[in-house]
């Protein structure tokens, strides 16, 4: 019965309010993805202008020195794609 | 014993909010409900109340203002009435679910079409089920107290739930009345400071009204039904307090009339009073009636009504509201789910009157008692006074 509730209702704060501030990243919104943002590293000149557009601000550098997002909190808006100043980044139907 | 003052209600109702200390006022005039409103801006503007008025440019701000004012945790009070009720609609929704205790009182009036100005409970049976305390006075003096009574129960911290105080436009709001006024001191010691269980504060961030998904939507709800019910002891215990200093005895339900009558009228709001009149002359004519008058009208006092109801028939429930395609009137609707698998029922008679300010004299009540005893009153409804002779 309770599986599809976050918490019991007498442990919800007071008028649902969000007491616990930066707790967003709790919430996987990456499962709402139908688009997946794909690197081609041949292409990518790694300056980053797909981290600074990202709405969810998931993209950052990783130890390869590419910008690659993370895929718990994409959700496949493809803004990146679009910002891309060599095209280096293709939106894929995702397969799950 | 406090001196008299022969003062109209709604003036009253806001000398009231003075005496409370409101810190915000956030309202938008609308007959017959703009005295109340138009007093305390005068109070804000002379130096007599230190309040923050928002002039507002319509009802739906005038309740998104009192929203984000009292989540700041200030003391906040609104007023309204009849269309502009309705354009707060979905506000009060907001209001009750990041359970915020604004008050307001609500002069009850009809709702247009035809336009209409005149009093009825039209407007409030539309707004049964925001989440708000809502309770119904019958004359200046109990619209006074209740008013501060209003902000003890919202604030409550075992309540937490916006208030609504209804009383009847024009017939009440604009009544002339001898009033007996408490000083500040009484008050102060009745009311203290509000303190908010939660308020926007930057030290202790948190997030006021958030999306509730699927998977917390319900229990969000679940939670705002439970303290309005959870509300019912709390208003008892406000009122019998406001009893003990104020010399009063206001309760949830009232009664009056002969003690277990086997006949009982129903009221609810000013119409009381004329019922009240009627059925103390038929208890003098040696008529078998009286009355139970409901005073908290949400959370619905279930048990405190079968009490007050208890050995009776027949119940004369007068409603002052029409629901179109349902069997009868919205307060005989809610006693017959009250009254559903109750031992020993009693019948229920709906008459609907007073609609749209049509004028009921005590004598009519009389005649309504008699139609009822003699079963002449429609199974359903009756839309008493209604002109079909065409």
């Amino acid at each position: 019965m309770s599986k599809n509730s976050i918490c019991a209702w007498q442990e919800l704060a007071l008028g649902c309010a969000v007491v616990e501030p930066g707790n967003a990243s709790q919430l996987r919104t990456g499962d709402w993805r139908t688009l997946i943002p794909v690197l081609n590293e041949e292409e990518c000149i790694k300056c980053g202008m797909c981290a600074v557009y990202c709405p969810e601000f998931c993209i950052s550098e990783r130890e390869d020195e590419f910008y690659r997002p993370d895929f718990d909190y994409c959700k496949g808006c493809g803004i990146c794609a679009n910002i891309c100043p060599k095209d280096a980044i293709k939106m894929v139907m995702e397969e799950k | 014993m406090l001196k008299r003052v022969g003062i109209e209600v709604s003036l009253a109702v806001a000398e009231a909010v003075r005496l409370a200390r409101a810190d915000v006022i956030s309202a938008y005039p609308i007959t017959p409900q703009t005295h109340i409103v138009e007093e305390l801006s005068h109070y804000v503007a002379n130096g007599e109340l230190d309040a923050e008025f928002i002039p507002v440019e319509s009802e739906h701000s005038a309740m998104s203002a009192a929203v984000g004012s009292a989540a700041a945790g200030a003391r906040t009070y609104t007023a309204t009435s009849s269309q502009g009720l309705a354009l707060m609609h979905e506000i009060l929704f907001i209001a009750s679910a990041m359970r915020l205790p604004i008050v307001m009182t609500v002069a009850n009036r009809s709702l247009s079409g035809p336009i209409s100005i005149w009093n009825d409970h039209s407007d409030i049976m539309a707004e049964r089920d925001i989440g708000w305390v809502q309770l119904f006075v019958e004359d200046g003096q109990e619209a006074l107290e209740l008013s501060m009574a209003a902000f003890k129960i919202a604030e409550d911290h075992r309540v937490l739930l916006p208030t609504i105080i209804n009383m009847d436009g024009f017939i009440l709001t604009h009544m002339i009345e001898p009033i007996e006024f408490p000083d500040q001191k009484t008050v102060d010691a009745f009311l203290p400071p509000f303190e908010p269980a939660m308020r926007l504060d930057p030290a202790h961030p948190v997030s006021m009204g958030p999306v509730g998904v699927p998977e917390v939507y319900l229990e969000a709800k679940k939670q705002c039904e439970q303290a309005l019910l959870d509300s019912k002891p709390v208003v008892k215990e406000v009122l019998d307090e406001l009893n003990e200093l104020f010399g009063r005895d206001y309760d949830l339900v009232q009664t009056n009339g002969k003690d277990g009558a086997e006949t009982r009228f129903v009221t609810m709001g000013s119409l009381g009073e004329s019922v009240y009149t009627a059925v103390e002359a038929l208890n003098a004519e040696g008529k078998d009636v009286g009355q139970t008058r409901i005073r908290l009208w949400r959370p619905f006092p279930v048990e405190e009504f079968l009490a007050a109801c208890k050995g009776a028939k027949r119940l004369i429930v007068i409603d002052r509201a029409i629901s179109p395609g349902s069997v009868c009137g919205p307060v005989a609707q809610e006693l017959k789910s009250v009254l559903y698998g109750q031992p020993n029922a009693p019948e229920i008679v709906n008459v609907i009157c007073g609609i749209g300010g049509r004028d009921v004299p005590i004598e009519e009540f009389k005649e309504i008692y008699a139609l009822a005893q003699a079963g002449k009153l429609e199974k359903t409804y009756t839309l008493w006074g209604l002109n079909s002779n065409a």
